[in-house]
This record gives C-alpha cells, sequence and structure tokens, in this order.
C-alpha cells in the first residue's frame, strides 16, 4: 500500500497551480486535504504522474458570508467551517451536514470543496450543494467560469470539471428566511459513509408550508432535488402527515444493493428518514 | 507491613509508553534495512503457468527477487502442520512461495527486496504471473456440498473428521419427551490486531548468527520454526518480540511464510531485511476464524432438562491446515458451558475452501460453541414457555458437583475437567446487576411509546492457561533493581505491570523495583506463547516460582550475614531482617553483591564481594559447591490440565420498528477467572473483549464473492466497531480460585468475546419476537428477516381465508 512514482507540484498561487495543470492536463490531480486521494493512491487504484498539492494557495482558506451566499475557499476543512459560527447561523444546514462527515481526524484535514469535487455518491457535502443551489467556482488557464451544482455532477466520482480545472470556492445558497432545514442518515457505524440519507428544506411562508425539497445522499447516482411542495402546501407544518410523500420518494430514488445494504433496505430506509427529516424541520421553532 | 500488590489495581505501567508513541513496534526497528514486499495470488484457485521477472528488475534499487525455484531444499517444503490430530487425516499447508498452485486470494508467489518498500511494491506491480484459474470452492456451504474440491487429493474437502459421544444420544433422544432441531450459522471474521505481521531479521556473517524480531504471539517458537528451515543452530539464532499492536490469536500461528523469507532474504543477501504487514494484506493473507454451520438436535423433559444434545459442525478451516483442528475441537467441547447434559454428541467435519486460512481468533471457537448451546437454551425456554434463566439453572453444574469431568478430551488432548466455579452464584449476580426480574416492567413502558426493546443472556465456560508449561527467570542486580523475564509475549495486556505484581510480593520488593521482560529468546529461551488466556496463569505461576528460589537463596545468604536462622528472616520491601527485631538487617541489594564472590571491584557495592574484602570464610570455595553465583533463579509452571474460568453476560437491545436499527442499551458482565491479580487490567480485558465481540456480533464479515474475492478488504467496508458503536460495559466479579495452580489464578483474556454473538442474538430475539439463528446481523439483514415473516404471515393468512 504504497503510492506508485509521482511528481508533487507546490504551486503558491491559482495562476501557478492552473498552469501546471494546463501542462500535466489527464495525467494530474489535484491534492487537498488528501482524505479521498491518498488512500486511492496508497491501493494503487490509480496512479497519475502529477500531484498539484493546493494546500499553500494563498486565501483559499476563508469562510466568507454574503446575503444569499456562504462562500467556502478550497482549503477550508471540514472541521473549520463546522466551527464556523456565522456560517452556521447563515446556513444551519451546513453544519447539520458536516457533523455526519467522517470523523474529528478526517474533518481536521479534508476540505469541504474536496468532498464536492471528489463527487461521491455517499458523501454528504455534494447534496447540500445540490438543495442550497450552490455554484462552484472553478478557475483554468482559460480563466474561471461558475458552474451551478445541479450541473456540476455527472455520476458517482463523476463531475463536469475540466482536467485541468481547479475549484477555488463553493458558494452554498442560503435559504429565504423561514425555511427549517434538517439532515438525517443512518451509516452502519457513527461517522461512516451512510447507507442512505437525506438533506430537507421546509419553507413556511405565513405559518404555511410554501416549499419543501429534499436531496439524498447514497441513495442516487448523483444528488438531485426532489421537490415534495405540492404534496404539503398550504398545511401547519406541525400538522402534516409526512408518509404523504413515501410513494414520491420511493419513486425518485435508486439505490444499489452493497454489502451494507440490499436496495430494498435502503428505499425502506430513506422513506423513514425523510418522514423524520421532514417532522424534525417542521418542529423547528415550534415552542 | 507492605501491602500485598495481587489484587490491587494497579496502573497499567506499559500504558505511558504505548500511548504517548513511544511503544517500539517492529516499524519501528531496522530504518536502514532493505524492504521486501510480495506479489500475492489475484485468483482464489489457479495453476501457476509462468512468471516473468524481467521488467522488475529494471526499477532502480531492487536487490533480489526470488520465487519458488529459488527456494533451498529446507526452504521448498511445506509449512510444518504445527499441531497434528489423528482426527485431522488430510492436512495441508502451503509453500513459502506458491509453486504451481495458489489455493487463496492473497497466497504469496513472488518475494522482492529492494531500498525501501516503495521501490519494492514499484517493482512488485512489473512482475506478470501467469494463471489459469480453476472453479473455487467459497463458504462451507460449498465446501460441504464438494461439487468441487481445494485440494485434488482431497475431493471431499474433509480435512478433518471428529465425533466425540458421551453416553448414548440417539437412545436418550428416542425417549425425550421433546425434541428441536436448530440449524444455526456463524460468519467469518478476523482478529484484526492494530498492527499488522511483521519481520525484521539481521545477519552476522562473520559469526554466522541471527538476530530477528517478529511482531509475534510466540518469539520461541518462531525461532525454533527459523532455526529448522534455515538449518541454524538454536545456540545462533535469538527471536524477539518488541511491542506487538495486538494479536488475538493471528500471531500465534507460525511461521508464517515471511517469518521464513525474511531471515532467509537476510542471510543470503548478507544485509538486514524487514518486512511490515500492511492492512490489504493483513486482509487477504493473515488468518480468519469464526464460519461454521451448526445443526443440533435436542431432547428434554418439561422441565427443561436436557436429555440428549446431538450437535453436527461444518466449519470452514481455509485453504490450508497449519494449525491444526484446535478450533473445531474447542468448539465441540466448550459448547457445553456450564451445563450438563444428559448425553451429548459432537461430530465435526473441518472443511477446506478457497479462502485465507482459519486459525484461533480471540475465543476460538468457543464464541460459535457457545452461540449453539445459548440458541438452544432459548429454544428450550421458548419452546415451554418458561423463563430462560430457569431452563439454565436446570442444566447447571453445581458447585457440589466439582471437578466435573465432562467426559470429553479438550484442545490439550487433556481431559475435559472443570475445576471450579458457581453458576447459580453467577447467575444470580447477573440477574441482580441486568435487573431481569423488573424487565417485563420495562418492556411494557417501551411498547406503550412505541419502542422495541430486547433482554438477552448467555453463559460460557473457558478453558483457560492449557500447558505444556511456560518459566520464569528473576534476578535481583546489586542495586537492587529486580530483573524478570519470562518468554511468553506480550500483546499489551499489562505483563510488565502483573507479572512485577506477583515478583513484588513472591519476593518482598517494591513494585517500583521489579521490570520485566517478555518474549525475549536471549532471556528465556524455554516458552510456548501468549494465547488461550493463558499468559497470567502460565507465567504468573512462573514468575511466582522463580521468585520463590531467588527468595530462599536471599535467605540463605542472609542468615548466613546475619547468623540467624533463615526461618526467622522476613522481607519487606527489598530489607531482609530478624522478625520482631528489625534493626537486624541486610538489604537485598547486600545480598546480591554477596551472591556474586568477584575479583574485581567495578563499583562501590561489588567491593564489599572482591577477595581482600573480607567477606567470604578463607576455608570455603567463594561459592559453595552446588551452589550458583547470582542472587537469581528460574521458576517452571506445568499444568496437568486447563483451569477453567466462567462468565455470564446479558444485554438489553432496542430495535427501530421501522429502521430495524439496533441499539445496545445495557451490557452487563459477571466473570470469574478466580483470583484476580490486578482487576483493572481484567476489567480491561473484558471490555476490549466485549468490543471485539460486539464487531462480531452486529459489524464485522468477510464478504468473499462467489470466485473469492474479498470484497471488504479494508477498515472502510470491514467494520470493527469505534467507541461509538460499543456500549458502556457494566461488569461484577465473583472470584472462585483454581485449586490447580498456587495463585488460584484462571484465565481471563477472550472472556468478554465469547458470548457476545449469543447474547445480542438472545436480545434480539426477544425484542423482534422470531429466532435469530444466524449472527453477525446488520439492520438491513433483520429488516429483511421482517419483511420475510410479515410475507410469510400474509401467505398464510391467504390460504386460511381460500380454505
Ligand atoms: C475514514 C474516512 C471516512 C470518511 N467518511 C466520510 C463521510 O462520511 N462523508 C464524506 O463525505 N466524506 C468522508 N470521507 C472523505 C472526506 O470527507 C474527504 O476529506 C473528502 O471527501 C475529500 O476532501 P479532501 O480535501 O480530503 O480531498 P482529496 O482527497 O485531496 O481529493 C479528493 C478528490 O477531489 C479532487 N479535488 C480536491 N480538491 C479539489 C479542488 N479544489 N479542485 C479540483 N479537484 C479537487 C482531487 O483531485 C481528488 O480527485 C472520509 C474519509 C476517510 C478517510
Amino acid at each position: 500500500m504504497k503510492p506508485a512514482p509521482f511528481v508533487h507540484h507546490e504551486p503558491r498561487s491559482v495562476e501557478e497551480a492552473v498552469a501546471t495543470l494546463a501542462e500535466v492536463g489527464h495525467d494530474g490531480k489535484v491534492l487537498a486535504g488528501g482524505q479521498s486521494l491518498i488512500p486511492v493512491l496508497n491501493m494503487r487504484l490509480a496512479s497519475p504522474n502529477h500531484l498539484v498539492d493546493i494546500n499553500r494557495l494563498p486565501g483559499c482558506d476563508r469562510v466568507e458570508v454574503g446575503d444569499d451566499h456562504v462562500r467556502v475557499g478550497a482549503l477550508v476543512r471540514h472541521a473549520q467551517l463546522l466551527a464556523d459560527a456565522r456560517a452556521a447561523s447563515a446556513l444551519p444546514l451546513l453544519g447539520q451536514a458536516l457533523a455526519c462527515v467522517a470523523h474529528p481526524a478526517i474533518r481536521n484535514r479534508g476540505t469541504t470543496v474536496g468532498s464536492i469535487a471528489h463527487a461521491d455518491a455517499a458523501g454528504e457535502m455534494p447534496s447540500v450543494a445540490v438543495l442550497t443551489g450552490a455554484v462552484i467556482e472553478a478557475a483554468s488557464v482559460r480563466g474561471t467560469r461558475e458552474i451551478a451544482a445541479t450541473d456540476f455532477f455527472e455520476g458517482p466520482l463523476e463531475t463536469t470539471l475540466e482536467a485541468d480545472e481547479v475549484v477555488v470556492a463553493v458558494r452554498f445558497g442560503r435559504f429565504p428566511t423561514g425555511t427549517r432545514t434538517a439532515f438525517l442518515e443512518a451509516a452502519r457505524r457513527h461517522g461512516d459513509y451512510a447507507m442512505a440519507g437525506v438533506a430537507v428544506a421546509l419553507g413556511v411562508t405565513d405559518g404555511v408550508v410554501s416549499d419543501a425539497r429534499a436531496s439524498f445522499v447514497s441513495v442516487t447516482p448523483v444528488p438531485d432535488i426532489l421537490d415534495l411542495t405540492e404534496a404539503v402546501r398550504g398545511r401547519e407544518p406541525g400538522t402534516v402527515d409526512w408518509s404523504t410523500v413515501a410513494d414520491a420518494v420511493a419513486a425518485h430514488v435508486d439505490p444499489e444493493a452493497d454489502i451494507h445494504a440490499s436496495a430494498d433496505y435502503r428505499r425502506a430506509l430513506v422513506i423513514e428518514l425523510t418522514q423524520r427529516a421532514f417532522a424534525a424541520a417542521a418542529q423547528e421553532g415550534v415552542a | 507491613m507492605t501491602t500485598r500488590s495481587i489484587g490491587h489495581s494497579v496502573q497499567r505501567r506499559e500504558d505511558p509508553r504505548l500511548v504517548t508513541g513511544n511503544g517500539r513496534y517492529l516499524d519501528d526497528l531496522g530504518r536502514d534495512a532493505l524492504a521486501a514486499a510480495f506479489v500475492r495470488s489475484p485468483h482464489a484457485h489457479a495453476t501457476i503457468t509462468g512468471i516473468d521477472i524481467t521488467d522488475a528488475w529494471e526499477v532502480d534499487g531492487v536487490e533480489a527477487i526470488y520465487t519458488f525455484e529459488d527456494l533451498d531444499e529446507l526452504m521448498a517444503r511445506p509449512l510444518p502442520v504445527l499441531i497434528p490430530h489423528p482426527a485431522l487425516t488430510h492436512p495441508r499447508t502451503c509453500l513459502a512461495l506458491a509453486d504451481t498452485e495458489v489455493n487463496h486470494v492473497g497466497e504469496p508467489v513472488v518475494m522482492v527486496v529492494a531500498r525501501d518498500r516503495y521501490v519494492a511494491e514499484d517493482a512488485a506491480a512489473r512482475i506478470v504471473v501467469s494463471y489459469e484459474t480453476k472453479p473455487v470452492v467459497v463458504g462451507v456451504a460449498a465446501a460441504r456440498e464438494a461439487a468441487l474440491a481445494v485440494h485434488d487429493d482431497v475431493p471431499d474437502n474433509v480435512a478433518a473428521h471428529l465425533i466425540q459421544e458421551v453416553g448414548d444420544v440417539d437412545a436418550a433422544l428416542a425417549c425425550s419427551p421433546h425434541r428441536l432441531t436448530i440449524p444455526l450459522t456463524i460468519e467469518r471474521s478476523a482478529c484484526m490486531p492494530m498492527e499488522g505481521k511483521g519481520v525484521y531479521a539481521v545477519w552476522d556473517r562473520d559469526d554466522a548468527s541471527m538476530r530477528m524480531w517478529s511482531s509475534t504471539q510466540t518469539s520461541t517458537g518462531v525461532r525454533a520454526a527459523v532455526a529448522a528451515r534455515l538449518g541454524i543452530p538454536l545456540a545462533r539464532i535469538q527471536c524477539m518480540a518488541p511491542d506487538v499492536g495486538g494479536g488475538f490469536g493471528v500471531k500465534i500461528n507460525h511461521p508464517w511464510p515471511e517469518e521464513l523469507l525474511v531471515p532467509w532474504a537476510a542471510r543470503a543477501l548478507g544485509r538486514p531485511v524487514k518486512w511490515a504487514e500492511d492492512r490489504r494484506e493483513h486482509f487477504v493473507s493473515s488468518a480468519h476464524e469464526r464460519q461454521q454451520l451448526q445443526e443440533v438436535e435436542v431432547g428434554f423433559d418439561d422441565d427443561g432438562r436436557i436429555l440428549a444434545l446431538d450437535v453436527k459442525v461444518w466449519h470452514d478451516n481455509g485453504a490450508y491446515t497449519p494449525y491444526g483442528i484446535i478450533v473445531p475441537i474447542i468448539t465441540a467441547t466448550q459448547l457445553l458451558g456450564p451445563y450438563k447434559p444428559g448425553t451429548y454428541r459432537c461430530e465435526f467435519w473441518s472443511l477446506y475452501t478457497n479462502t485465507v486460512i482459519v486459525t484461533p481468533y480471540r475465543g476460538a471457537g468457543r464464541p460459535q460453541g457457545v452461540f449453539a448451546m445459548e440458541r438452544t437454551m432459548d429454544a428450550i425456554a421458548a419452546f415451554l414457555g418458561k423463563d430462560r434463566t430457569e431452563v439454565r439453572s436446570t442444566n447447571f453444574i453445581l458447585p457440589q458437583d466439582m471437578p466435573y469431568d465432562h467426559g470429553l478430551m479438550f484442545q490439550d488432548g487433556r481431559p475435559l475437567k472443570y475445576d471450579s466455579g458457581d453458576f447459580p452464584a453467577s447467575l444470580a449476580k447477573l440477574k441482580a446487576l441486568v435487573g431481569w426480574d423488573d424487565f417485563a416492567a420495562y418492556r411494557e413502558q417501551a411498547e406503550a411509546e412505541g419502542r422495541k426493546v430486547g433482554l438477552g443472556i448467555g453463559c460460557y465456560v473457558e478453558g483457560t492457561g492449557v500447558g505444556p508449561y511456560e518459566g520464569g527467570h528473576v534476578h535481583v542486580e546489586t542495586s537492587g533493581q529486580v530483573f524478570v523475564a519470562t518468554g511468553l509475549t506480550s500483546q499489551g495486556q499489562g505483563h510488565e505491570t502483573a507479572f512485577a505484581q506477583i515478583v513484588a510480593d513472591e519476593l518482598g520488593v517494591r513494585f517500583e523495583d521489579v521490570h520485566v521482560t517478555t518474549g525475549d529468546t536471549r532471556r528465556m529461551p524455554y516458552a510456548v506463547g501468549t494465547f488461550a488466556s493463558r499468559a497470567a496463569v502460565m507465567s504468573g505461576n512462573a514468575v511466582a516460582a522463580a521468585a520463590k528460589v531467588v527468595r530462599e537463596k536471599a535467605l540463605r545468604i542472609a542468615a548466613d550475614a546475619l547468623e540467624a536462622n533463615p526461618d526467622d528472616l522476613e522481607i519487606e520491601d527489598g530489607v531482609i531482617s530478624v522478625k520482631g527485631a528489625p534493626d537486624t538487617q541486610i538489604s537485598l541489594s547486600t545480598v546480591a553483591v554477596l551472591s556474586n564472590p568477584l575479583r574485581y571491584a567495578f563499583d562501590d557495592a561489588a567491593k564489599a564481594a572482591t577477595q581482600f574484602a573480607g567477606t567470604f570464610d578463607p576455608d570455603k570455595p567463594p561459592v559453595a559447591e552446588g551452589d550458583e553465583p547470582g542472587l537469581e533463579g528460574k521458576g517452571f509452571y506445568s499444568p496437568t490440565q486447563a483451569t477453567f474460568a466462567n462468565g455470564m453476560h446479558a444485554a438489553i437491545v432496542e430495535t427501530d420498528p421501522v429502521t430495524a436499527e439496533i441499539r445496545i442499551l445495557r451490557y452487563c458482565v459477571v466473570h470469574d477467572c478466580g483470583v484476580m491479580i490486578n482487576p483493572l487490567i481484567v476489567e480491561g480485558q473484558v471490555h476490549g473483549g466485549v468490543a471485539q465481540g460486539v464487531g462480531g456480533a452486529l459489524y464485522e464479515r468477510m464478504a468473499y464473492d462467489e470466485s473469492g474475492q474479498l470484497l471488504n478488504a479494508s477498515f472502510m467496508d470491514f467494520l470493527v466497531p469505534y467507541a461509538s458503536e460499543v456500549p458502556f460495559i457494566e461488569t461484577d466479579h465473583l472470584e472462585t480460585p483454581s485449586p490447580l495452580n498456587p495463585l488460584g489464578i484462571k484465565g481471563a483474556g477472550e472472556a468478554g468475546t465469547i458470548p457476545v454473538s449469543a447474547v445480542l442474538a438472545s436480545a434480539i430475539e426477544d425484542a423482534e419476537g422470531f429466532p435469530i439463528l444466524s449472527m453477525p446481523i446488520s439492520p438491513s439483514e433483520l429488516w429483511e428477516l421482517r419483511r420475510q415473516r410479515a410475507s410469510a404471515a400474509a401467505h398464510s393468512a391467504t390460504t386460511e381465508g381460500d380454505r
């Protein structure tokens, strides 16, 4: 379990990073926190000849809270974002989901942007990115472009990012005032990748449900949004019978079996989790 | 008065070193050694048709590449069958490097030695081994079916077949008022020590001698095995076990191919060579355990008394049988636990499969046996509508039955004869601890809240401290410091602490002045190893015996010096004095000086022992006839049979009514390992054992696919429970001393692990209301069982309606 030989690049600026990436192209990989990439290299499941280590890029370690977004730089570790009080109050869903990402040791090193770039269907943050309408800021020698989260994820571990691009930040969208969120997952062990998980956002306007949306972890090939508003619109959130969303969830998800759980179980699990998550969100703020 | 150290929860003295990163593990040694890496079989069953190493030589830094062809005659022989048994009619072992055939994924085929491990792996990646794959046998059911064979010359896959019977089981079954048949399954798991195996060898060309270190549970065993295969006299090879990061059984099997190949290559190259196993290698080439299919047929009366117990076990031994049939023998014998069935028969088949070998893993066949027995107890209780503890009590061996001879042969080839234990007392303690009689009320309350809870129980008896022997060596230096060596090894259990406590008490010195070395053949070349919960019993009693020898010698020398009778002397805190006249005294360090007449004065203390000091009687030889210089002594302990510890566990679980997630709300242990040297260490062993048991019951399994590939060969997918999955463990102890050894102790190392699958199956069954016959169990599987029950119920409802 030692990686094959590679050249280690340590760019000191985004310009230098993208220039190197342009040079090494498909034979290179960006190295951020290394919590996903290093195991892959050690097991020789991949052996790129170049690693472009972005850990020394200046200015990428900031969390910025704007009126309609929380901007997370490429070097912000999960732990840093989880501990950021401003981000937590601006977008509680971030903290709700990050608490389920791995364990403290991994969160100290792994980056939130890296987990989005990695695009694991079992990762929590891609689904949060989609539900919040996040924008991915990608840089290359051709300049910077912005990719909507819904256009970013193509398949498990596949994104529309080009081989010569680096993500410099992700802007998570903030929900309108009155939106309540929850994140729930079931993992075999605490902190493991989930067998199934769900992020929900429940919009409440004038005391009644105006919006109900969910995105999922581990049960859809790429995270996408399931809009459940029609089923519950206009109801008082505390009185909704959330079993009404079960069929829509069942039809939306497409879980696969693995050694930890059958596909049918995952489907049943995510239906239940979705109901519980909405119920929890509905309870929020109710004394 | 010195307070006795034995029986006190002395803090483990190895902990500061181990928890601050100052441990010295195998891979901490030999920084400049050459590194070995192995090309291992990617196929579960194949013929090797060619090996091309040319490309690998292109890699800069490669020092050697070895295939089977390169091995000399001794090294080319199959590895030894360590524990032969008459019933093991078809033993098979692997070669150090595969020749024409591989029988499991991970079998070593080519060894690469290079500048460092990175280079070695780069070169290994370039070696092309051609295979013709053969059909594979995966899983014990396929092995039993024997449509295909693992070894061509063992067409039925049966390595061993053994029947042990006490009484006439068929006759007793025939006249039993009630009979039940219970099919059971236990899946594969593995020890998974945090540190994998590792070997480091240094050959001294000029001295023609070997020093080697192995992350092993038996350094004497490794030394003897390597001496035999390398043709080196024992006098020219020493083996040390450094700090070892866990063993749990997997490091008792020996020699592993790497344990021979590394020293062999070190000698061939005249350079130090090291191999440190990585996790992936550990998964596919170190041992697993546990998989069995079982069928229990039981006959019993209206009280639940077992009249006949007939058990069949199909045991998966993997591709080879280097460790013989110890595991299924233990299952067959220890299955009986604290009970005395009227008649008993156990028949087992030990079967080959194209998977990693099976050797003892903490519990070693007992978890499976206890699963069979305890599931049977619960089934009888359910059938008769009786309390589960009542059925158990009815079948208990009672204190007045001790010593109790089951009439069977145990794993050490000796009678299965329990020495002591008080099972009714243990059960009473457990019921009080868990609140057995109050559970019905708790369940009612939980049900009212829409929650499902269940209570489970499991009992076991564990034969510990098997022979043949262990030894101890105690040396008091002139500083008064006491150095103790025992040959068996330590994997972090706390031997440095517990053995020091024993010697401190036996010798009459301060605990702080006693220093313990384990697993170093230079210090104690006679030893067996650490396994079978034997360290405390065997080495504990051996170091006690050695300390006694030293004490006697010290008293003799002191008596001379003080002109007193040895019987009138006592030793306390390292000072020998006349009882009742404490001012007439001499320190142990002075006695150590006097014990060793010297020509030269190296230091002030030594002066007193030199020839002109006037200390010695000029008319006698400085060392009396029959005596030896030095204040030191050796002792050995060799018991006639094992000593039997026991315990009972109970758990309360909650199962989610929708998601079928399983949560352990309480876990209670009552444990009896005789006299406890150090209750803190015993407690720690129980906690660790339960944690491992929880892993085996709810999380861990070896997911082999039908082609024999291990799908979860990493800690990502092989789910060792985290601290967050291990419940708070409540313990209570009973101390029923063993009459078999001077210290009255029994082993405690495996206890926690043994009944956990049985206990949790019992609790889940109690929560769900249907039988749990297969472990481990995941939420997904429990959910599936519920669905099957529901659809079967719906089906029978419709067919009933049709009628
Ligand atoms: C034991 C363990 C448990 C874990 N459990 C979870 C879990 O429960 N949930 C979860 O979501 N994750 C989990 N992770 C993964 C962890 O969250 C990773 O940190 C994260 O997925 C990747 O972030 P990273 O910074 O470590 O990226 P790296 O490992 O450095 O990179 C991962 C991939 O993303 C690419 N990449 C990274 N950053 C950029 C960038 N800025 N621009 C372009 N490409 C980039 C890399 O090239 C690489 O392909 C776990 C990891 C471990 C080791």
